[in-house]
C-alpha cells in the first residue's frame, strides 16, 4: 500500500492507494451517501448513490459523474463531492429509490436509526413527486429472530450479498423480474444461517428488523446503552445492549476492529432476553430450617442475618464459574482462599482449559484475534464444530478462505474491494481449509477437504499432520494410508501458507484432539511459520477462570468429606450441568450449608439454603477473558430493581460481615481488579482493559443515553410526579444520564455509535481510525495471554490408538447447537423456539443396524445415565459413533465422549 | 386642653393620609386600566376596593429579606426616612381653616426642607443595597432630585413675593380674589414639573426605571420595607397635589361646599392628573432630564422671580 | 409640547371606549382551534386509535414529559401500550403535535386543567383519548402506510399495486 495524493473539492489529501474513493471520502470525513457498499462487503456499484464528479485535471471544468465506490484512489485524482450537478444527481437517485418506499417510518422499527433516512436527509430529497402506484410485496415469516417487511426494500442487494457471499447462507435469494425485486426465502421458514441477525444491521432500511425488539419496541434514541461484551460464548464479541423501563430491549453489534468487526452471531444478538426472564432471582431466597421447605423471598437484611449465622465459624469452600466475571471469581477465591477455590467446570474441561492456556503461553503459537483469523491463508479445524460453539470464529474462518481469490485478483490487478470482480475471478478457488470433526459442520461448503471420525481418530490425524510437518513430533501408530495421505496434504497446505492457523477446542472434551492441535501449531512454528493457534472456549470467561488456578471440581467432595470445609458457596453456576447428578447430590449432602449466588434460579439454586440475586452482564461491571486471551470490560447497562448486585459485591459484604476487613478496601471494581492483578500476575493486564472509574472526558462523565433520550419527566410520573435523582455510578466513568461528555469517548467506553447525520449503526465509520480498521485510540481490551519466548517445549506425548467401532455400544460424542448448548441464551424465548428437542444422532449405517428410522423413540444409556429420546439419522456421523446434543435444556449432564448403548424403546 | 386636640389632629391626619395613600394604589390601577380599555382590579370586595387590603396583607406576609451583602442599619433606615419626611411635610398643610397640625409661618420652607431630606432615603437605600442597579438608581435619584429641588423652591418664590408670607394658610387666604395659577402660571407649570420629578413619578421615575435598572434603588427591598417606599411615593403624590392646590388653586376656597371638601376635590383632581401623566408620557433619557432641568427650567424660574418681583415693586 | 397634551387628551378619551378585558370565569373567551391547550389523542375515521406509538412526540418534547411504550395487536397494528403525559412539566409548545405523523396527538383549546395536587396532572392514555378525530377529520395513517394490519391487506392502501406474485419472479 502506497500513499497517493488525491484532490477532493480541490483540497489535496494523502490517502492509501488500495482503496476506492467512497471509502476514502468517508475516511476523510466527507458525508457521502451510499447504500450497496459496506466496509465488510466491498463495492459493487449497484445503487448509484455515491456519485461524485471526477475531473481530468485542474483545468477540467466540466468533469464527469462517476461512482465513488467504483473509482480507485489514484495519484492526482480529482473529484468533487459538492458539485451542484452531482448533488442533484444523488438527490435524483434517492428520489427514484424512494418511489415505492412505503409511508411506514412511524411504525417501522428501523426509524430513527435508518440508513435510508440518514441518506435521504443527507441528499436533501424531502418532497415526494411520484404520484403513481407503489409496488407491494407479501412478507415472509423468517422465524422468531428476524422480521421481514419487503415493501420497504430499496433493492441495494446488500442482504443477499452478505447472507450468501459473506455468511455462506443459501436460503435467502433475490427473485427478480423487471423492476420487481424480492429478497426472501423460496418459502416461509426460519433463516438457516447462524448469522442471519446481522441482516438487521446490514439492511439499510427496515426490511429486516429485530423481531425480539419488536416485542418490546423502543427507538434507538430512547435506549440506555453501555459498552458490553457478549456472554454467550468464549469469543468475546463486543456488544451494545440497550435498556428502557428496566427491561433489556436488544443487543446490537459494537464494532471492534480485532474481534467481532461488524457482525455478531444470532446467539449473541438474540440471547439477551434471559435478563428479563421469569427465572431471574430478583431478591434473596432463603429456605426455612427444615430441608423440605421451599425457598422464600426475603429482604436483603434478613438474608444477611441468616448468612451471618451460617458463616459464623464456618469453613467455606467456593466453586467458581466460567460464566462469572473475573472480579466475581477472584472475590470468591480471595474469600475462601486459593486452596478451597474449585473450578465450576467438569474435571475434563478444567484439564483441557489448563492445557490450552499452557499451550498458548508456553509455545510460540499465538492465539489470533478474529481479525487475524480472517487474514490467515490456510487453516485446519480439528475436532471443533466452530459454527456451533464459537460461531463468530466460524464467520471469520469463512472469510479466510478468500485469500486465494485475493491473490488471483492481485495478479490481474483487480482491487480487492471490487467485490464482484474478485469473486468472479476467484470462482471456486479458495485457500485451504481442512475440517476434521465427527459431524458435518456449516463450514464444510468452503472446506478443501473434510474428515469425519471419532475423537480418537481426529487426534490421530492431528498427530499425523504434526509428524508430517516435523518428524520429531510423535507419530500415531498404525496409520492408515488414507489418513497418512490426508495428513500429508494438510501438512503441505499449512506449510505453503504465509499465515497458517490451527483451530481446536474443548468441544469434544478430548485430550488427544487438543494435544494434536497444539502439536500441529508448534510444529509449524518450529518450521518458522507464524502459526496461529485458536482455541474456542465454551463460555465467556473460561480462560479467566482458568487463569485463577482453581482446583478441580471433583476434589471438592473429598475436601468436604475430610471435614476441611463444611459450607459450599456456588458462584453463578448450575453444577448439575457440570457434573453427574449423583456427584452433585452427594456434594450438597456432604455440605452443612449451600449458598448460591446466581442471576437465574436453576437446579443448583433449588438445592441451596440461601440464594443471593447476582447481577447479569447488563446489571454490573466486570471483566471477561475471551478465548483469544483478551481481557475485556463490560459495563452496567441499567440499574436493576430490587436487591440485585454484582456477585463480588455480595461476597464483599459477606466478607466484611464475617470480619474479613480487607474486603472493605474494594470500594469499586477497579480496586478488585487491582487486587487480583497483584495476587495473580497472569491477570496483571486486566486492569488496563478499560479506563478506570475516575476517568473523565473533558471533566465529564460519559452518558449512557443518547442526547435525544425522551420521557425523563414522565417515565416515573405514574409512581411519583417528583422526578427521582438519576442513579449514580461509582463503578465506571459512565453515567446513567443523557448528560455528559458530548463527543466520542474512548473506544472501551463507547456505549453506542452515533454521529451527527448518522443515526444508523453505520455511524461507526466516524469512530474508526480508518474505515474497517481499529477504533479511534485503539480497540478495547488487553491481551493477557501471549506466547512465551522460552524456546521450544516438547511435543505432547503419544497419539491414541485407532478407533474401533463396536457392535453393541456406540461412542457418544457431544453435538453442539448454537441455540441450546449454552445455559443463558437457551432461556431467551426467541432462542428457545429454535432449540431442538433432545435426540440421539446416529449414522445411516448404525440406524440400519438397529433397525431405526428418524423419529423413533430409543433409550440411551451412558455410564448409568439413561434417557428416552428420539432418533435423528445423520448421514455424516462415522460408523460406531453416536451424537448427543450437549447442554440442551432438560438434559442431565453426562460426561462425553463415552461409550453408551442405544435400545429401541417399547 | 389644646394638646389633646393636637394629638387628635395628628392621629387623624396620619390615619387619613396613610389610608388615602394606600387607597391611591387602587385608584391608580383602576384609572390606568380605564385609560387602557381594561377594568383594573375589580375582583376583591366591591369594585375591587379590598385589593388594597389584599396587597397590604400580602406585603406584610412576604419575607422581609435583608441581603447578606447589604449595609444593614442603613438598609433599614432608608425606607423609614422616606416615610418620615413625607409625613412630616403634612404637619404644615392646612386642609381647611383651622384644620392643620401646625400652621407654621414658615410652612412652605418647612415643606421644601423636608422634601430635600427625602432624597436621603433614595440615595442611602440605593447605596446600602450594595447592588449595581440600586447604586445607579441612587446616583440618578441624587442628581435628579438635587437639580429639580433648586427650581422647585425658586418657582414658588413668585407666590411668596406676591403674598409676602411663607405661611401656607396666608397664601390660601391671599387667593380670595384670584387663584395664583393665573398670575403665576409659569410658576405653576415649573412647580408641577418639579413636583413630578420630586416624587419620582413617571415620566420622571428615572431612579427606578424598571426597563433599565430592574427597580433601581429598591431592587433589593421586599416585604414591608418595599411597602414603605411604595406608600411613601403615594404620600408624596398627595403632598404635591395638596401643595399645588394650596399654592395655585385657592386651597379650600370655593363656593357652596364646605372648605374641606373643596380642598379634597381639588387635591384629588391633581392626583388624577398625576396618574394621567403616568398613563400618557414616556420616560425621558437621564441626560435629557438633567439638561432640561438646568438649562431651561432653572433660567425660567429665575426669570419668573425677576418678573414677579419687578411687577410687585412696580405695583407698589 | 402640544403633542404631550394631545397624548394626554387621547388617553383621557379612552375612558369611554369599550373594554377589551373578558371577565373570564363568567364570560368564556373564544379560543382558536389551533390554540395550544390540553393535549388529546384522537381516533381514526373508523374509530381506531390513531396513535401508532412512533415515539416522535416523546423525542420532540423539549421537557421530556411524554413517555409511552409501543405494542402491537394480533394483526400487526401498532398502538401505545401506555401513553403518559406529565402536564405538570408540559409547556404546551405544540412540538409533539408538529412531530406527530398521524395527527393523533393534538393540542386543544382547553386550558382549564389546574389541579391542587401535581400528581393529578399526570395523564394516562385513558385520560388523553377522545372519541373523535379532533382537528384533522378524514385522515387515516394506516390507509397510506404500506404495512398490513387487520382489515387492510398488502396492496390495499392508497396508491398501491396489488402484491407481487412471487411465483412470477425469476430466482
Amino acid at each position: 500500500m502506497a500513499k497517493v495524493k488525491v484532490y477532493v473539492d480541490n483540497r489535496p489529501f494523502e490517502v492509501a492507494d488500495d482503496q476506492n474513493m467512497l471509502r476514502t471520502c468517508l475516511q476523510l470525513g466527507f458525508d457521502l451517501p451510499y447504500f450497496c457498499w459496506h466496509p465488510a462487503l466491498g463495492s459493487v456499484g449497484a445503487c448509484r448513490q455515491c456519485a461524485v464528479k471526477q475531473y481530468r485535471d485542474a483545468d477540467d471544468k466540466r468533469g464527469r459523474i462517476v461512482m465513488a465506490c467504483m473509482t480507485p484512489a489514484a495519484e492526482g485524482l480529482r473529484v468533487s463531492v459538492h458539485d451542484p450537478e452531482v448533488v442533484a444527481f444523488r438527490a435524483g437517485i434517492i428520489e427514484g429509490l424512494m418511489e415505492s418506499h412505503p409511508h411506514d417510518c412511524p411504525v417501522c422499527d428501523e426509524g430513527g436509526e435508518c440508513h435510508l433516512q440518514d441518506m435521504t436527509v443527507m441528499t436533501g430529497h424531502n418532497y415526494r413527486r411520484y404520484r403513481f402506484n407503489k409496488r407491494t410485496f407479501r412478507n415472509q415469516d423468517l422465524g422468531p429472530l428476524v422480521n421481514h417487511e419487503m415493501n420497504r426494500c430499496i433493492q441495494c442487494y446488500r442482504c443477499v450479498r452478505y447472507y450468501r457471499e459473506y455468511a455462506g447462507g443459501n436460503d435467502l435469494e433475490e427473485f427478480v423480474l423487471r423492476n420487481l425485486v424480492y429478497f426472501g426465502r423460496h418459502q416461509d421458514g426460519v433463516l438457516e444461517n447462524e448469522f442471519a441477525g446481522n441482516l438487521v444491521e446490514i439492511c439499510p432500511t427496515g426490511v429486516f428488523t429485530d423481531k425480539t425488539l419488536k416485542k418490546h419496541y423502543t427507538r434507538k434514541w430512547d435506549l440506555q446503552f453501555s459498552p458490553s461484551v457478549c456472554v454467550h460464548c468464549g469469543v468475546g464479541c463486543n456488544t451494545s445492549p440497550g435498556e428502557r423501563y428496566g427491561v433489556l430491549r436488544r443487543v446490537v453489534n459494537r464494532y471492534h476492529g480485532d474481534v467481532n468487526g461488524y457482525f455478531l452471531c444470532d446467539r449473541g444478538r438474540f440471547g439477551y432476553e434471559f435478563v428479563n426472564g421469569d427465572r431471574r432471582v430478583r431478591e434473596p431466597l432463603v429456605r426455612r430450617d427444615s430441608p423440605g421447605e421451599k425457598l422464600e423471598p426475603v429482604s436483603k437484611s434478613a438474608a444477611l442475618e441468616r448468612l451471618r449465622g451460617i458463616l459464623d465459624g464456618a469453613k467455606i469452600l467456593g466453586i467458581g464459574s466460567p460464566r462469572a466475571s473475573l472480579e466475581a471469581n477472584f472475590a470468591l477465591r480471595a474469600w475462601v482462599g486459593p486452596e478451597r477455590f474449585h473450578a465450576g467446570v467438569g474435571d475434563g474441561e478444567n484439564w483441557l482449559t489448563g492445557a490450552m492456556l499452557g499451550a498458548l503461553r508456553d509455545g510460540k503459537a499465538r492465539s489470533p484475534s478474529l481479525h487475524d483469523v480472517e487474514l490467515s491463508d490456510a487453516a485446519l479445524v480439528l475436532g471443533e464444530d466452530v459454527t456451533q460453539t464459537a460461531p463468530r470464529l466460524a464467520l471469520a474462518l469463512r472469510q479466510s478462505v478468500r485469500w486465494r481469490g485475493f491473490e488471483l485478483a492481485d495478479r490481474f490487478k483487480i482491487p480487492r474491494w471490487l467485490d464482484h470482480a474478485v469473486r468472479e475471478i476467484a470462482q471456486d478457488s479458495r485457500s485451504p481449509l481442512y475440517i476434521a470433526t465427527p459431524n458435518s459442520t456449516k463450514l464444510d461448503d468452503v472446506a478443501t477437504e473434510t474428515f469425519r471420525a471419532a475423537p480418537g481418530d481426529l487426534a490421530r490425524l492431528g498427530f499425523a499432520v504434526a509428524h508430517a510437518l516435523d518428524p520429531e513430533s510423535p507419530e500415531p501408530p498404525a496409520l492408515s494410508d488414507a489418513m497418512r495421505s490426508l495428513a500429508g496434504r494438510i501438512a503441505e497446505a499449512l506449510k505453503n501458507a504465509q499465515r497458517p492457523l490451527v483451530v481446536s477446542g474443548p468441544g469434544l472434551c478430548s485430550e488427544g484432539v487438543v494435544q494434536a492441535a497444539v502439536n500441529v501449531a508448534w510444529a509449524l512454528c518450529r518450521s518458522g511459520k507464524p502459526a496461529g493457534l485458536s482455541f474456542t472456549t465454551l463460555e465467556c470467561n473460561t480462560f479467566g477462570l482458568g487463569l485463577m488456578e482453581a482446583r478441580p471440581l471433583s476434589e471438592s467432595l473429598s475436601v468436604l468429606k475430610q471435614g476441611l470445609a463444611d459450607t459450599v458457596v456456588v458462584l453463578e453456576n448450575d453444577l448439575y450441568a457440570r457434573a453427574p447428578k449423583e456427584f452433585v447430590d452427594e456434594l450438597f449432602a456432604a455440605a452443612k450449608h449451600v449458598i448460591v449466588l446466581d442471576s437465574l434460579l436453576n437446579r443448583t439454586g433449588e438445592k441451596a439454603e440461601v440464594v443471593l440475586p447476582a447481577a447479569t452482564f447488563a446489571e454490573c461491571e466486570g471483566t471477561l477473558v475471551s478465548s483469544e486471551g483478551r481481557a475485556q470490560r463490560f459495563f452496567q447497562t441499567f440499574v436493576p430493581a430490587g436487591d440485585i448486585q454484582a456477585s463480588w459485591r455480595w461476597i464483599r459484604g459477606l466478607m466484611i460481615a464475617t470480619g474479613r476487613r480487607e474486603a472493605a478496601a474494594w470500594e469499586g471494581i477497579d480496586d478488585v481488579v487491582r487486587t487480583a492483578a497483584e495476587t495473580l500476575p497472569a491477570l496483571a493486564g486486566a486492569a488496563k482493559a478499560a479506563p478506570e472509574a475516575a476517568f473523565r472526558a473533558a471533566g465529564a462523565k460519559i452518558p449512557r443515553e443518547p442526547h435525544r433520550y425522551s420521557g425523563r419527566t414522565a417515565v416515573h410520573a405514574n409512581i411519583d410526579v417528583s422526578e427521582p435523582q438519576p442513579p449514580g455510578d461509582r463503578e465506571s466513568a459512565l453515567a446513567f444520564s443523557m448528560e455528559g461528555f458530548p463527543d466520542q469517548p474512548p473506544s472501551a467506553l463507547t456505549p453506542f455509535f452515533w454521529s451527527p447525520g448518522w443515526n444508523s449503526i453505520q455511524a461507526v465509520n466516524k469512530f474508526q481510525e480508518e474505515i474497517a480498521g481499529p477504533l479511534r485510540g485503539g480497540d478495547p481490551g488487553t491481551r493477557l495471554i501471549e506466547p512465551g519466548t522460552n524456546g521450544h517445549k516438547g511435543y505432547w506425548g503419544a497419539a491414541p490408538a485407532a478407533f474401533q467401532p463396536k457392535s453393541d455400544t456406540w461412542q457418544m460424542v457431544p453435538l453442539y447447537h448454537i441455540f441450546g448448548s449454552e445455559e443463558l441464551s437457551q432461556i431467551a424465548p426467541a432462542i428457545a423456539e429454535l432449540i431442538p428437542k433432545p435426540y440421539v444422532a446416529l449414522g445411516e449405517q448404525g440406524a440400519a443396524q438397529l433397525g431405526l428410522k428418524e423419529g423413533d423413540e430409543v433409550e440411551v444409556k451412558v455410564n448409568g445415565w439413561a434417557r428416552r429420546v428420539a432418533v435423528r439419522v445423520r448421514a455424516d456421523l462415522p460408523s460406531g459413533v453416536a451424537g448427543l446434543p450437549a447442554q440442551l435444556p432438560g438434559m442431565d449432564y453426562v460426561a462425553l465422549p463415552a461409550w453408551g448403548s442405544i435400545v429401541k424403546a417399547g | 386642653m389644646p394638646w389633646v386636640i393636637h394629638i387628635v389632629t395628628v392621629v387623624v391626619v396620619l390615619f387619613v393620609v396613610l389610608n388615602l395613600a394606600a387607597g391611591l394604589i387602587w385608584v391608580e390601577r383602576r384609572l390606568l386600566a380605564l385609560w387602557q380599555d381594561r377594568y383594573g382590579p375589580n375582583r376583591v370586595g366591591p369594585f375591587g376596593l379590598l385589593q388594597v387590603a389584599a396587597d397590604t396583607i400580602k406585603l406584610f406576609f412576604k419575607e422581609d429579606w435583608v441581603p447578606p451583602f447589604a449595609d444593614k442599619p442603613v438598609f433599614i433606615l432608608a425606607p423609614a426616612i422616606v416615610m418620615l419626611t413625607v409625613l412630616m411635610s403634612f404637619t404644615v398643610i392646612p386642609f381647611a381653616p383651622g384644620i392643620a397640625v401646625s400652621d407654621l409661618n414658615i410652612g412652605l420652607l418647612f415643606v421644601l426642607a423636608m422634601s430635600s431630606l427625602g432624597v436621603y432615603s433614595v440615595v442611602l437605600g440605593g447605596w446600602a443595597s450594595d447592588n449595581k442597579y440600586s447604586l445607579l438608581g441612587g446616583l440618578r435619584a441624587a442628581a435628579q432630585m438635587l437639580s429639580y429641588e433648586v427650581f422647585m423652591g425658586l418657582a414658588l418664590m413668585g407666590v411668596v413675593i406676591m403674598v409676602g408670607s411663607f405661611s401656607l394658610s396666608a397664601i390660601v387666604e391671599a387667593q380670595q380674589k384670584i387663584w395664583f395659577v393665573i398670575p403665576q402660571f409659569l410658576g405653576f407649570i415649573l412647580f408641577l414639573i418639579a413636583g413630578v420629578a420630586e416624587t419620582r413619578r413617571l415620566p420622571f421615575d428615572i431612579p427606578e426605571a424598571e426597563s433599565e435598572l430592574v427597580a433601581g434603588f429598591h431592587s433589593e427591598y421586599s416585604g414591608m420595607k418595599f411597602g414603605m417606599f411604595f406608600i411613601g411615593e403615594y404620600v408624596g403624590v398627595v403632598l404635591i397635589s395638596a401643595l399645588i392646590t394650596l399654592l395655585f388653586f385657592g386651597g379650600w376656597l370655593g363656593p357652596g361646599l364646605p372648605p374641606l371638601l373643596w380642598f379634597i376635590i381639588k387635591t384629588f383632581a391633581f392626583i388624577c392628573f398625576f396618574i394621567l401623566l403616568r398613563a400618557g408620557l414616556p420616560r425621558p433619557r437621564f441626560d435629557q432630564l438633567m439638561s432640561w432641568g438646568w438649562k431651561i427650567m432653572l433660567p425660567l424660574a429665575l426669570a419668573n422671580i425677576l418678573v414677579t418681583g419687578a411687577v410687585v415693586l412696580w405695583a407698589r | 409640547m402640544i403633542s404631550v397634551f394631545r397624548t394626554l387628551w387621547h388617553i383621557l378619551l379612552h375612558m369611554f371606549r369599550k373594554r377589551v378585558t373578558i371577565q373570564y370565569p363568567e364570560e368564556k373567551p373564544y379560543l382558536a382551534p389551533r390554540y395550544r391547550g390540553r393535549i388529546i389523542l384522537a381516533r381514526d375515521p373508523d374509530g381506531g386509535e390513531r396513535c401508532v406509538a412512533c415515539y416522535l412526540c416523546a423525542v420532540a418534547c423539549p421537557v421530556d414529559c411524554i413517555a409511552l411504550q409501543a405494542t402491537e395487536d394480533d394483526t400487526g397494528r401498532r398502538y401505545p401500550e401506555f401513553f403518559r403525559i406529565n402536564f405538570s412539566r408540559c409547556i404546551f409548545c405544540g412540538y409533539c403535535e408538529e412531530a406527530c405523523p398521524t395527527y393523533a396527538i393534538q393540542l386543544t383549546p382547553d386550558f382549564e386543567i389546574c389541579e391542587h395536587h401535581r400528581q393529578n396532572l399526570v395523564y394516562e392514555k385513558e385520560d388523553l383519548m377522545i372519541s373523535g378525530q379532533g382537528k384533522y377529520p378524514g385522515y387515516s395513517f394506516w390507509r397510506v402506510a404500506g404495512v398490513k394490519i387487520g382489515g387492510k391487506d398488502k396492496g390495499e392502501a392508497e396508491r398501491e399495486d396489488p402484491p407481487t406474485d412471487l411465483h412470477s419472479l425469476m430466482p
